[in-house]
Formats: structure tokens, C-alpha cells, sequence
């Protein structure tokens, strides 16, 4: 791998589309990728001399030759007939992205409750101007990391959704990212999500690739959400074995809000996840959740920051993983709780297996605790299945392999229970199963689309 | 049933059972007993196929077929089944899961379909009352958070669940107090059938006197070196051990 070559093209990228870039967008939107190229002249890609990127694995896949693209990549066949979701109990709202780009051809959906707005990013660039301005770039750009840098550099589309002040919304809606053609593409998606006061939102995003090509993917996300409102996040990755992605979700809360996250890699080439939540309004919450499941030569990094800024906050955190034959894998949870964060409570835990002894595990718990009136606490482990547990499940007549996928289930429930949505949660729980079975392959459409995959 | 001959088993290079032999027949029970040490635990692990143990000699015969031939799980879908001096605690598994899990893969052997969820919760229910299990430890996870009998308890309903022809209780009552002792003894004496067989293993009379044996052997040094019947077992509590080893040595 040669980071610097692949610095050097980003920087020639960048300064070759600038002025095309500047042209489609307001002064103001072009100022955030100007701040973010000079973060990243500055700061390059994060390599293993970087805290935050100590353990991380996704420098070895970047040296491939991705094509990057400003001009549109959405598919021009028709995705809502190609794309047919039945699943039983759960009811959502579809919304679909095309290579990153929000789909323009997506039905409209029905009984959607007032005031709420779910379109393009690029569309509420010019038609939301006075929210997208107000949000877009605020949390992540104070935050100097390359891989951040890039997307804001680049990415042109994603998804915006508004919820006013007091809307619950009816419906979950699943945003489904189809990543489709031919080539290794590099992407940048960028989504925006804006809760007001009072407000409710649940969100199921699947990421999803149709074919084994090679992508590239730099992600991007940012939630505010706003006080007393709650935000339910549950991103379910499926990506091809030789894939790259790096994902980073800002979360932003304000006083008496909460935010239930979940990033679920159920299958991936090389996926980093970052999730930066800040607690900015007293008596606000975050409950950060993950579950990887990883076999051949497959890498899962999570990395998290929880910012305490103020008091009365709580803070959750529980990540799972079972590693299997030589995937590899990495938590970082940092936790920062400033001086006047008093009262502050902040809970870490990861927990992994590692079934097979070249699978590999790293973790680390890194608490910054500068107030002198908080709990918190932190514990990880990394382990095997336990014997004696296997045994006496064989002894009532249970296959070894069977009592194995009893146990690993088991292990994998603690973050399962964690889901709200009941059909949602007996959903991902039959997922976990197949891709504990090995049946899964990334050849579904859609993860939660059970009855339409072949 | 069962027919154990000259039986040499070892742990780690340590000799434990040294030329064991035992005769069961269907509709028999057998309380084999004897001193800490004596190869008691042993017994029941090359019995079910535990793969930490070596037999470097003898013969098992199993319903007439060599029980060598069988692996530690194939052992249990052949109806041998081990109620554990020490139940493992497995959490996030449900005991409904557990015991479904295990009904279907014994009836699959049997090439029988598996049971519907309604089929199988009244069966469930029904065996839960027959040992006397409290209701919402079967919604539990295995063994987690149950008390020293509750998880004896436990054991006796698996065994009601799963039917076997051969059940080894292994200490089962190290533990107990004396009413968790009766209803687990209770369960056993309800399943008994002229079929099915068992082997009582433990370190005390006291078991004895719910569970009546039609034999009871001592253990010592790994052999058996004196069997009669229930007799012996009252003998045996009020001389103790030392009597046996004298009686030996002379």
C-alpha cells in the first residue's frame, strides 16, 4: 500500500473538479469542502501512528484504482419494480439511493406526516437551504480526520429527512442503498438528519451491493436531534469480500433527546465504522450498539467517541463480535467526560470471539475523565466458546456444529435485545442466524427483503 | 442393556478405572457408590463419551452394539443420557430453545418429523409437572441464576423430556436438601419403566432410601469390589468405606 500516492490523488482529484464543484452549489455549501481540503492537506489519510486508526485495516485496500465520478452514477432503469419489499410486520417507508445518489424516481410515499421532509441531500441543498445551512458539515467539521475530509470534499448526494417539532413518524423508514455497475467505484454518500423538538424517528439503512465489484466507500452522516426527541438508528452492512468502507456517523444531542444506535456488519471486505456522539444537552442519552460477524479474510473496525460535554447524561455502549477463520478485528471506544460534566454515567463494554486461533481481535477502552463526579465503567474481553457449555448441549444430543450456533446466537442476543422495534429485531435475528449458518450471500437485494431474494 | 467388561480408563497418563466390570440389564436400577477418588465420575464420562478420558482397555457394550463406535452425541441420540454432578449455566439460551433443539434432533434420528411449537409446548408442560419444575424456569436461560436444586431439578426434566433408556445420575444429590431430594428422586421413579435402566451414582445412602436400588455395587480404586443389594447400601452408611478396605486388605 502506498498511503502517500493515494493522498497525492485526492488532492489532484480535488483540485481538478473544484471549479466544477464551485459552479453547482452556493459559495457558502463550496466553503465546507474548501475547510475539509485543507484538513486533509493537512492531516492525509489516518495511518496506524494515528490514535484513532492504531489497529485499523483499511489502509491495505485503497491502493486499487477506483473510479471516481462527479457526475451522476444513479441507475436509469426503473428500481422501485426491480425493488420489492415484503416483509412481514414490518412496516416501512422505502426510500432508495442509487451508487450513494437518492433514487428520483422514488414513489412517493403515502401518509407521511406533516411537514416531514425526506428527499436528496443535493435537492434540499436548494430547496431547505435555511436547514441544510443551519446543519450540514457543524458537528463533523470539528472533528480532523481524513477520511471525514474526503467525504466533505466530494460527496454531492445522500439523503435529507426533517422532522418538525412534535412529530412522532408513523412508520420506520428504511433507506436501501443499492451500490450497482460494473468497476470499482469510489463513492461518497452524505446524509442529513434533522430532529426538532419532541420528535421521532426510526431508521433502518441497509447497504447493499448487487454485484462483487470492488467499491470504495466513504460515508457520511450527521443526526441532530433535538431536545426530548428520539432518534432510532440501525445500519445493517452486507458488502462484497474485497469491498472497503469507511462509515462515520455524528450524532448530536440536545437536552432530554436519545439516540439508539446500532451498526450491524453482517458481512464485509474492510469496513471501519466510526460513530461520534456528542451529549450536548443535559439529561440527553446515547446508547451506541454493535455486532460484527466476520469469517475468511474479512476486517470489522469500530471505532466510537462519546463526548460528554455536560451533566446528567448517560451513555451505553455494547459491541460484539464473533471472529472467525482469519478475520480480523479492532474496538476503540474513547470517552471523553469534561470538567463540567458532573453526574455524567458512561458504560463500555466489548466482547468477542474469536472461534478460530488466527482470528484476531484488538481492543481498547481509552476514558478521558476530567469531572470528579461520574461513573463509569469499562470491560472487555476476547474468549472462545465455552466447553464445558458445548458439552453439556451435546450431551442432550444437540451436533456439535448445531450446539456451536446455539452458543454463538446466544452471544450474539445481548445486542439484539437492545432493538426496540419487535418485527425489526425477529427480522435481523433471522439474518444473524443465516450468516451464522453461513447461508447468507450478499446476493439479496435488500437484507430485509426476504420474500423477493433469489 | 449395558455390559461393561474389564474397563481401564485413564486422564492425563492417571489411571482411574482399573479393570471395571458392570452388567445392567432393562428395568434395572443401580446405585454404584464408594469413597472420593474412586473413579465414580469417571464412570459416567467414558460412559456418555467425554473425549478427555482414554480407555487404554475393556469393552462397553451398548444394546449389543460396541459403544466405541459411538461419539460423545451420537451416544446421547442412542439414549444415553447424563444428569451432571455440576449442571452448566449457559446464558442467553433459553431452556424452550435448549430442549426444542434437542427433542427434533432426537426425533430426527429417529426419523421422526420434528414437532410443532404446539405439540411441543404441551409436552413441555406436561413433563414440567411431572417433576415438579416451578413454571418460569423454563423460560429462563439453561441454568442461569437457579438454585444448587433447581438446577438438579432441571436435570430430572430434561431427562423427563428427552426419555432415555439409559440415565446416569451423577451425584445428583450433592446439595440437596431433603425436599428438593424427593421431588428429584419423585421424577426418577416416575419415569422408571421395565425399559429403561439407571445408574445412581453417589456418595451417600441418603438418595437410597427414595430411590430404591435392585443393586448397589461399591467402587474402590476402580474396581467394583463388592455388589448385593439395597442392603448394602445401609451397611455401608452405618460402617462406612473403612470397613470395605479392611475387608480387602484381609
Amino acid at each position: 500500500m502506498d498511503v502517500q500516492k493515494t493522498y497525492k490523488k485526492y488532492i489532484d482529484i480535488f483540485e481538478k473538479f473544484k471549479d466544477e464543484l464551485k459552479d453547482s452549489e452556493s459559495e457558502k455549501f463550496f466553503k465546507n469542502r474548501e475547510n475539509a481540503f485543507e484538513i486533509f492537506k493537512k492531516h492525509g489519510i489516518p495511518e496506524h501512528n494515528h490514535e484513532n486508526y492504531k489497529y485499523a485495516g483499511i489502509n491495505g485496500i485503497l491502493d486499487k484504482d477506483y473510479d471516481f465520478s462527479i457526475e451522476s452514477r444513479a441507475a436509469k432503469v426503473n428500481l422501485n419494480e426491480f425493488f420489492k419489499c415484503e416483509v412481514e410486520d414490518l412496516d416501512t417507508h422505502v426510500v432508495l439511493l442509487s451508487n450513494g445518489e437518492y433514487y428520483q424516481d422514488n414513489e412517493p410515499i403515502e401518509g407521511l406526516n406533516k411537514g416531514v421532509v425526506i428527499c436528496g441531500l443535493k435537492q434540499a441543498k436548494t430547496e431547505y437551504p435555511e436547514i441544510v445551512e443551519k446543519y450540514y458539515n457543524k458537528y463533523s467539521s470539528e472533528i480532523e480526520d481524513g477520511f471525514v475530509a474526503l467525504n466533505t470534499m466530494f460527496a454531492q448526494d445522500g439523503v435529507f429527512i426533517y422532522v418538525p417539532d412534535n412529530i412522532e413518524l408513523n412508520k420506520t423508514i428504511q433507506l436501501v442503498n443499492l451500490t450497482h455497475g460494473f468497476g470499482n467505484k469510489n463513492i461518497f454518500k452524505r446524509n442529513l438528519f434533522v430532529l426538532g423538538k419532541n420528535s421521532k424517528l426510526s431508521l433502518v439503512i441497509c447497504d447493499h451491493t448487487l454485484n462483487s465489484s470492488n467499491n470504495f466507500v466513504v460515508d457520511l452522516t450527521e443526526s441532530y436531534v433535538g431536545e426530548n426527541s428520539q432518534l432510532d438508528y440501525h445500519s445493517l452492512q452486507n458488502e462484497p469480500n474485497k469491498s472497503g468502507v469507511v462509515n462515520s456517523h455524528f450524532i448530536n444531542l440536545e437536552k432530554y433527546s436519545r439516540c439508539n444506535s446500532f451498526v450491524i456488519s453482517l458481512h464485509g471486505g474492510v469496513l471501519r465504522n466510526n460513530v461520534f456522539a456528542k451529549l450536548a444537552g443535559e439529561n440527553s442519552e446515547a446508547n451506541l450498539y454493535g455486532l460484527n460477524l466476520t469469517d475468511r479474510d474479512q476486517r470489522v473496525d469500530n471505532f466510537t467517541l462519546i463526548d460528554h460535554l455536560v451533566p446528567n447524561c448517560l451513555s451505553n455502549e455494547l459491541y460484539k463480535g464473533i471472529l472467525d477463520e482469519q478475520a480480523k478485528g479492532a474496538f476503540s471506544g474513547r470517552i471523553i467526560v469534561r470538567p463540567d460534566a458532573q453526574k455524567t454515567e458512561a458504560y463500555q463494554t466489548n466482547r468477542s470471539l474469536c472461534l478460530t486461533p488466527q482470528a484476531k481481535m484488538r481492543t481498547k477502552p481509552q476514558l478521558e475523565i476530567y469531572a470528579d463526579d461520574v461513573k463509569c465503567s469499562h470491560g472487555a474481553t476476547v474468549g472462545q466458546l465455552d466447553e464445558n457449555a458445548l458439552m453439556y448441549l451435546r450431551q442432550r444430543g444437540i451436533d456439535e456444529r448445531e450446539a456451536k450456533l446455539m452458543l454463538m446466537f446466544a452471544f450474539a442476543n445481548d445486542v439484539l435485545l437492545k432493538v426496540n422495534i419487535l418485527p425489526l429485531r425477529e427480522r435481523i435475528a433471522g439474518l444473524i442466524d443465516s450468516r451464522l449458518r453461513g447461508e447468507f450471500s450478499y446476493c439479496a437485494h435488500c437484507l430485509l427483503n426476504c420474500e423477493s431474494r433469489n | 442393556m449395558l455390559v461393561i467388561k474389564n474397563l481401564h480408563a485413564e486422564i492425563s497418563g492417571k489411571k482411574i478405572l482399573k479393570g471395571l466390570s458392570l452388567e445392567v440389564k432393562p428395568g434395572e436400577i443401580h446405585a454404584i457408590m464408594g469413597p472420593n477418588g474412586s473413579g465414580k465420575s469417571t464412570l459416567s464420562a467414558v460412559l456418555t463419551g467425554n473425549e478427555n478420558f482414554t480407555v487404554t482397555e475393556g469393552e462397553i457394550y451398548y444394546e449389543g452394539k460396541d459403544l466405541f463406535q459411538l461419539n460423545f452425541e451420537e451416544r446421547a441420540k442412542a439414549g444415553i443420557f447424563l444428569s451432571f454432578q455440576y449442571p452448566v449455566e449457559i446464558p442467553g439460551v433459553s431452556m424452550i430453545n435448549f430442549m426444542k433443539t434437542a427433542v427434533n434432533e432426537q426425533r430426527k434420528s429417529k426419523n421422526l418429523p420434528p414437532m410443532s411449537s404446539g405439540e411441543f409446548l404441551k409436552y413441555m408442560r406436561e413433563m414440567k409437572d411431572l417433576v415438579e419444575l416451578k413454571s418460569d424456569l423454563a423460560n429462563r436461560s439453561v441454568n442461569v441464576g437457579f438454585s444448587g436444586g433447581e438446577k438438579k431439578r432441571n436435570e430430572i426434566f430434561q431427562m423427563a423430556m428427552l426419555k432415555p433408556k439409559l440415565a446416569i445420575l451423577d451425584e445428583t444429590d450433592s446439595g440437596l436438601d431433603i425436599d428438593a431430594l424427593r421431588v428429584v428422586a419423585n421424577g426418577v421413579n416416575k419415569l422408571k419403566t421395565p425399559e429403561n435402566a439407571s445408574i445412581v451414582i453417589t456418595h451417600y445412602q441418603r438418595l437410597l432410601d427414595f430411590i430404591v436400588p435392585d443393586f448397589v455395587h461399591v467402587l474402590y480404586d476402580g474396581k467394583i469390589v463388592k455388589s448385593a443389594g439395597k442392603e448394602l447400601a445401609l451397611e455401608l452408611e452405618e460402617k462406612g468405606y473403612n470397613w470395605i478396605q479392611k475387608e480387602l486388605e484381609v
